[in-house]
């Protein structure tokens, strides 16, 4: 049994659009540990992103490659959560990238690494054997992940004022984003449809746990449902993405076919 | 009485020597990376699994691989197999010592991570304890996590309070 492509793809886009944001901290972390750290996270998540798009690439065949599907796809054709292609700032800030705020960083891998343990964890079963093996060696990586990100949620959030403040005005900008975790997409059906995804709506009383009792310790307040559905995993996405696209694809799209 | 052996015999010979490219005192075998020599449809297979999913030193183990062999006038394909999942339990208590004696504290046991979203949930409400690490310079167990991530994906940087050395330590995975 195999994934539908599509659900494949959003995936992978997850991955590889929010590997690339933290991969923006790299020579440009708060610390030298902390540039490090989202150097390595970037990696562990383009990582999967690759067994993700090869998986993809192969069920697709006509010379699709890794490559083609992460260089040569336009805004429209990603699949990936609103939630990852955000830039590091407080939103409302259009799409200067000059300056990166911390706690958004940490606030939004804590949200998107929350939903993913549980996420590989169920797709360990899937009928799909590749994206079960995918699953299993990313679940190992995002546990690492959260462990990070919960970690510097509570240093945060329970740190000093200004640590608070910042930790807080993150939450009350991304929280909203994850509305969108819990809408069935048309290529999430088709993959729970033939047994090789799941019913993301299950998940959201183990994630509203994970989430409210790190949010306890770091003395942070959720904020309030809002009516609120992004729309990314649909190819319909902030103005944030294309911005992001045309400074990743860039070099690949000049030298097409180019190898080092 | 001499034997004969096989190609895919002769190649886990050559192969089993195989240095890690990041860590040059363990081999690929002994971390696990080295999974399988055998005779394809195509002629002559090597199985490897990678490590964590985005670890850069794969693609030159893929190549270590293919020109220990090419040296030797064996040609394979390189199989990269990810079920099941590497983990750091298939690591030798050879490879440990050796590890140890490196500098980079040897992972400790991970069985213990269940599947299941009860024990996922369980897991991550955890706050984030840094384990009791042993020192790989004197021994003390009286050592502090500096960061989760280190100088490689599958490390994390550690210091010990009594002899004040920094070290790595191989993270269960």
């Amino acid at each position: 049994m195999q994934a539908p492509v599509d659900y494949l793809l959003h995936l992978a886009d997850n991955a590889l659009v929010l590997g690339q944001r933290n991969a923006e901290w790299c020579g440009h972390g708060p610390i030298l540990e902390e540039d490090i750290a989202l150097s390595n996270n970037s990696l562990d998540l383009i990582g999967q992103a690759r067994l993700l798009y090869q998986h993809a690439a192969t069920l697709m065949g006509q010379g699709a490659t890794e490559d083609t599907l992460a260089y040569f796809r336009d805004v429209p054709d990603f699949k990936n959560y609103t939630l990852c292609e955000l830039p590091h700032l407080p939103l409302m800030s259009a799409t200067a990238c000059g300056d990166r705020d911390f706690a958004t960083t940490i606030v939004r891998n804590f949200l998107y690494s929350s939903l993913m343990v549980l996420v590989w964890d169920r797709l360990q079963l899937s009928k799909d054997e590749q994206l079960a093996a995918i699953a299993a060696k990313s679940l190992k990586e995002v546990r690492y992940h959260l462990r990070h990100s919960r970690d510097w949620l509570v240093r945060l959030g329970d740190g000093t004022d200004e640590s608070h403040q910042r930790a807080q005005a993150a939450l009350d900008a991304l929280m909203p984003y994850t509305s969108e975790f819990w809408v069935a997409s048309a290529q999430e059906a088709a993959a729970q449809a033939n047994g090789c995804g799941l019913d993301m709506a299950e998940l959201r009383a183990d994630w509203n746990t994970i989430v409210n009792a790190a949010l306890q310790e770091a003395t942070l307040q959720r904020p309030a449902d809002s009516a609120f559905v992004p729309t990314g995993k649909q190819g319909v996405h902030s103005e944030h993405l294309g911005f992001m696209l045309a400074e990743m694809q860039s070099l690949a799209r000049q030298h097409p076919g180019a190898t080092w | 009485m001499t034997t004969t052996l096989t190609r895919a015999e002769q190649a886990w010979q050559l192969l089993e020597g195989l240095s890690d490219p990041e860590i040059p005192v363990i081999t690929l075998r002994e971390l696990g990376i080295l999974r399988e020599v055998r005779e394809g449809a195509q002629g002559l297979e090597v199985v490897i699994t990678p490590t964590y999913s985005g670890c850069p030193a794969m693609g030159q183990i893929e190549d270590d691989v293919r020109s220990t062999l090419a040296a030797a006038g064996l040609q394979a394909k390189v199989v990269t197999q990810l079920a099941p999942a590497w983990t750091t339990d298939w690591m030798t208590e050879a490879a440990r010592e050796k590890l140890r004696a490196y500098g980079i504290a040897p992972p400790h046991a991970c069985a213990s991570e269940k599947t299941g979203s009860a024990s996922v949930v369980q897991f991550a409400a955890r706050s984030a304890k840094t384990e009791a690490v042993h020192c790989p310079q004197c021994g003390s167990i009286n050592t502090t996590e500096t960061s989760h991530f280190g100088s490689t994906a599958c490390k994390a940087l550690y210091r010990c309070l009594d002899c004040m050395e920094p070290f790595d330590y191989f993270k269960p995975y």
